[in-house]
């Protein structure tokens, strides 16, 4: 199959091209045109490469003829696995494409079994970083529907946000005057303008979330995962003289360490049981064997891709009975034997149920920090102090979108269990992130909690089994949250104020800008006309909201989901409608600010225009199954079409089969609901903000401590504060007293000692031997002062003294020695 | 003992008059403030000491006809006698630039290297 070599080659380029363009602004970035003017052209281009070579990948996707499955599911289709790996080591071309595994499986897998599922992917690896015998690890690929259509939405969100930000952050061009940072002076902060450094880490994080779409493993994932981890923190930071700034960006990156560390332990129970972090099946270049992946291994064909507790966990969980067996068992192929008899008896007993549990819980930990779920969403609302087009790609189709697509992508291995804590995780998120939106004044705090709230919407979907529903809104979010965000921008750009009390009005200064927001509104509160049409989010939050309602029928003890589901959506209609009333229509709030107002260029409208068009359109239904729904369902991974009922570690749940919720009263209840719903919540934003018949004055003086608690974002930043970073500072401070008090105490009286002797010792130095040297000289010099005295210059004298003084030697020697002269 | 002077003429005659030369020189040196003088004293001190070796050289000193001092008085003589003419040579030089620096030639004057 063509597409099966085409692929990895299309995308693997369009995932390396901002590398690329990182690499060169990164060495030439300030060579490129007056203060690296030419860093947007390169990057922007880029990325646009990128999104050409990714929507060739969409039709040579579409072309290969896959099986499109019926919107309704009504008749089965074939189960169609194929499993194509290649190797290739050190090449970024799959050289030798191996087909024995692609006609081996195809022919198996077809005739096995009848069911409603079509799952296709592609994996393999690129190049293998390392092996042993219990790790592989390599840079590889697994591409199915979802990574395709990953890479168009994010390639072209990307290229849109590059050519807005080519005009937002103009003023980077030269110098700038940072009236935000006060120098010790008192003088704002003066400071050459960061151009193309924007745009280098702009082509960074594209590269490391494209990696992390295509990743064919899971340890590939969290190399690129703490990339975009690593990007976020520059680009946050990216004002990093002013204080709240570098604070926010440290925030952004602590927070997801701290999820981070629960996908380590997640990634440790998955390879110290399987050995395996592959996603697909992939072959291992030493041994030129087929290895199962994890998907394989935890939903194995054999056992028609129904989950079960994989071989190797089950072992590693029984060791103490392995141990057992071994204790009078010498021989090694018969214990090897035995265990593997035991195997699925252990796994009846539930042994290694727990350890599945915990790395699916370990992977959706670090999932919770990267897409800023309950408990570690506090930082995204914080990351509003990058610029704003780093908040649009940031809240759409980078980082945040990142845990939403891991919980995607690692479906299969997800339990029920993990699955409702996934659930319930996006159910509490959505609806606390919802109530802070309600209140907040800041435009784009509202949109960052906005953003939190429809994340905890995606996980709640895929938590009660609605894959294709939650990565459907992942999608059609990306289009009109990036929209709204870069919609935010342009007002902010215009009025150089984030907060929405000081704007009104604005809709006849800046029209584009202020209906493609409209657009954005209505797409995100789901508007359309039911049964008939909509915007994208019509769709998706349909999707979601009949999944809920359909889990909450299959497990009525579970029912606060849909609740939450129906109050968020009521909830997100009356913030956002309250945001687009404040900030463009009644009349002006600030004269001053209002005059000042004017629409952005045009290199900031046009992608408004072109998000615009696909927040309409994204979610429809094109005929021949071309829609993005239906591309998804193309994916579903394997076993997942069925509605399974388990007695799982929190009770019994039954996941409902997705398509269930497409069909009669369920859908047709759903669609109702998300429609009442937002129309209330627009009807009473307008009774609020748009005709005064309801004061929001009023409103929060009657419910003076709800609005505080909310005003105060939950004091969940309070809370933190007190539970974390005060005993943390506390520690800090007293290991820092012992460092100044003892410590460098007791340096301190060590130097003393060493200088009390030195100086005892420089004593005798300059008195005992210095005075010895000294008396010698001044005895020599006052000798010779004396001496010199004889030196009178008088030749006569010298002749006398000749004389007498031989004449005396020649006396004394006759005295001395008369015997000898006498004879 | 007898006077040295009433017995025949033998070595120690000629070392009377060698003793009487040399003390002669010596004094003109010591004595003399005029610069030739001084040298004319050395002549007579070099001359004394000449008058010595010769006498012991002599060839009646030695009796079995071989020098008593094993070696030839006169050669030494000759050696002085050229270190004479050297040395006058170079003092005269010596007295002729003092002479032409200071207008004079008393050696009292000449007291530069005193101490």
């Amino acid at each position: 199959m063509a597409a099966a070599q085409l692929l990895p080659i299309l995308l693997g380029i369009a995932w390396l091209i901002p590398l690329a363009s990182f690499v060169a602004i990164l060495f030439f970035g300030t060579r490129m045109g007056a203060h690296g003017k030419g860093a947007a052209t390169v990057a922007t281009s880029a990325i646009g490469a990128s999104l050409f070579l990714s929507l060739v990948a969409l039709v040579a996707w579409t072309m290969a003829g896959h099986p499109v499955p019926s919107p309704h599911h009504d008749e089965g289709h074939a189960s169609v696995m194929k499993t194509d790996a290649g190797q290739s080591s050190g090449s970024v071309q799959p050289v030798a494409f191996r087909s024995p595994g692609l006609s081996d499986a195809e022919g198996s897998h077809v005739s096995g079994h009848e069911e409603h599922v079509s799952s296709i992917s592609y994996s393999g690896d690129w190049y293998t970083l390392y092996a042993s015998r219990s790790l592989r690890l390599s840079i590889g690929w697994y591409i199915d529907s979802l990574t395709v259509l990953m890479f168009v939405v994010v390639t072209f969100i990307a290229t849109c946000i590059h050519i807005y930000a080519a005009g937002y952050m103009h003023d980077e061009l030269h110098d700038v005057t940072d009236s935000e940072v006060q120098l010790a002076t008192g003088e704002p902060l003066h400071r050459e303008g960061r151009f193309h450094r924007f745009f280098q880490a702009l082509s960074l994080f594209c590269f490391s979330m494209l990696g992390i779409v295509i990743a064919g493993n899971l340890a590939m994932v969290f190399i690129f995962w703490e990339l975009v981890g690593i990007c976020s923190w520059f680009l946050i930071g990216f004002y990093f003289e002013r204080h709240s700034a570098s604070t926010a960006a440290n925030k952004a990156f602590i927070v997801n360490r701290v999820g981070d560390f629960g996908m380590l332990i997640g990634l440790m129970a998955l390879w110290g049981g399987l050995g395996t972090l592959h996603f697909g099946d992939s072959v291992n270049s030493a041994t030129d064997q087929v290895e199962p992946g994890l998907f394989e291994l935890v939903r194995p064909a054999e056992n028609h891709h129904e989950q079960q507790v994989p071989d190797g966990l089950v072992v590693f969980a029984a060791a103490d009975q392995i141990e057992k067996m071994a204790a009078g068992n010498p021989s090694r192929s018969e214990l090897r034997r035995e265990v593997a008899a035991a195997v699925p008896g252990w796994r009846e007993q539930g042994y290694g149920r727990w350890l599945l549990f915990v790395a699916g819980l370990g992977i959706f930990c670090g999932c919770v920090g990267k897409s800023a779920q309950v408990p570690l969403f506090v930082w995204l609302p914080d990351a509003m102090e990058g610029p704003t087009p780093v908040s649009a790609l940031v809240h759409s189709a980078t980082m945040v979108a990142a845990g939403v697509y891991l919980v995607g992508r690692f479906f299969p291995v997800l339990t029920p269990d993990v699955l409702l804590v996934i659930a319930y995780t996006g159910g509490v998120t959505l609806f606390i992130a919802a109530t802070i939106a309600i209140t907040a004044t800041d435009i784009k705090r509202v949109l960052a909690y906005s953003t939190v709230s429809q994340l905890g919407y995606m996980m709640l979907a895929l938590g009660v089994g609605g894959w294709v529903a939650g990565l459907f809104h992942l999608i059609t979010h990306a289009f009109f949250k990036s929209l709204l965000f870069l919609c935010s921008g342009s007002v902010i750009h215009a009025c150089h104020t984030n907060d929405m009390r000081k704007m009104g009005g604005l809709l006849k200064v800046m029209p584009y800008t202020a209906w493609t927001m409209l657009i954005g509104c209505l797409a995100i509160i789901g508007a359309g006309v039911p049964f008939v049409l909509g915007f994208s989010g019509y769709y998706s939050k349909d999707a979601i909201l009949a999944q809920a309602l359909l889990f909450s029928r299959t497990n009525p003890q579970h029912s606060v989901l849909y609740v939450a589901v129906a109050g968020g959506a009521f909830i997100t209609a009356f913030y956002m409608f309250r945001l687009w009333f404040m900030t463009f229509a009644g009349s002006p709030r600030d004269q001053h600010v209002f005059e000042h107002a004017h629409e952005s260029p045009r290199v900031m409208t046009a992608p408004l225009v072109a998000l615009a068009v696909f927040a309409v359109v994204a979610g429809w239904a094109l005929p021949g199954g071309l829609g993005v729904e239906s591309l998804l369902e193309q994916s579903r991974p394997a076993g997942t079409a069925e509605a399974i009922t388990t007695a799982g570690i929190l009770g019994n749940i039954t996941l409902p089969a997705e398509h269930e919720s497409h069909v009669g009263a369920i859908h047709v209840t759903a669609t109702l609901t998300a429609f009442l719903t937002a129309l209330a919540g627009v009807l009473l934003a307008a009774a609020m903000y748009l005709k005064p018949l309801v004061s929001p004055v009023a409103v929060a003086h009657a419910a003076r401590p709800i609005y505080t608690f909310l005003v105060h974002r939950w004091y969940v930043d309070e809370l933190y504060n007190v539970l974390f970073v005060l005993p943390t500072l506390g520690v800090a401070r007293f290991i820092s007293a012992i460092d100044t008090q003892v410590i460098d105490r007791l340096i301190n009286s060590l130097a003393w000692t060493a200088r009390q002797i030195a100086s005892v010792d420089a004593w005798f130095d300059r008195v005992v031997v210095d005075g010895i040297v000294n008396v010698a000289g001044s005895v020599t010099w006052k000798a010779g002062l004396e001496l010199k005295r004889v030196q009178t210059g008088n030749l006569r004298q010298y002749v006398m003294f000749i004389v007498v003084g031989t004449v005396a030697i020649f006396v004394l020697a006759t005295l001395l020695f008369r015997t000898s002269f006498a004879g | 003992m007898t006077f040295v002077l009433c017995g025949v003429v033998s070595v120690s005659h000629y070392l009377v008059v060698g003793a009487v030369l040399f003390t002669c020189g010596v004094v003109c040196m010591a004595l003399k403030r005029n610069a030739l003088g001084v040298l004319m004293g050395i002549e007579l001190v070099l001359n004394g000491a000449n008058i010595n070796f010769v006498a012991f050289g002599s060839e009646y000193l030695a009796g079995d006809g071989r020098s008593v001092l094993g070696l030839d008085g006169e050669v030494m003589a000759l050696f002085v006698i050229l270190l004479a003419a050297a040395e006058a040579a170079v003092a005269l030089a010596i007295t002729l630039n003092f002479y032409n620096n200071h207008a004079t030639v008393d050696v009292d004057r000449a007291d530069d290297l005193h101490g």
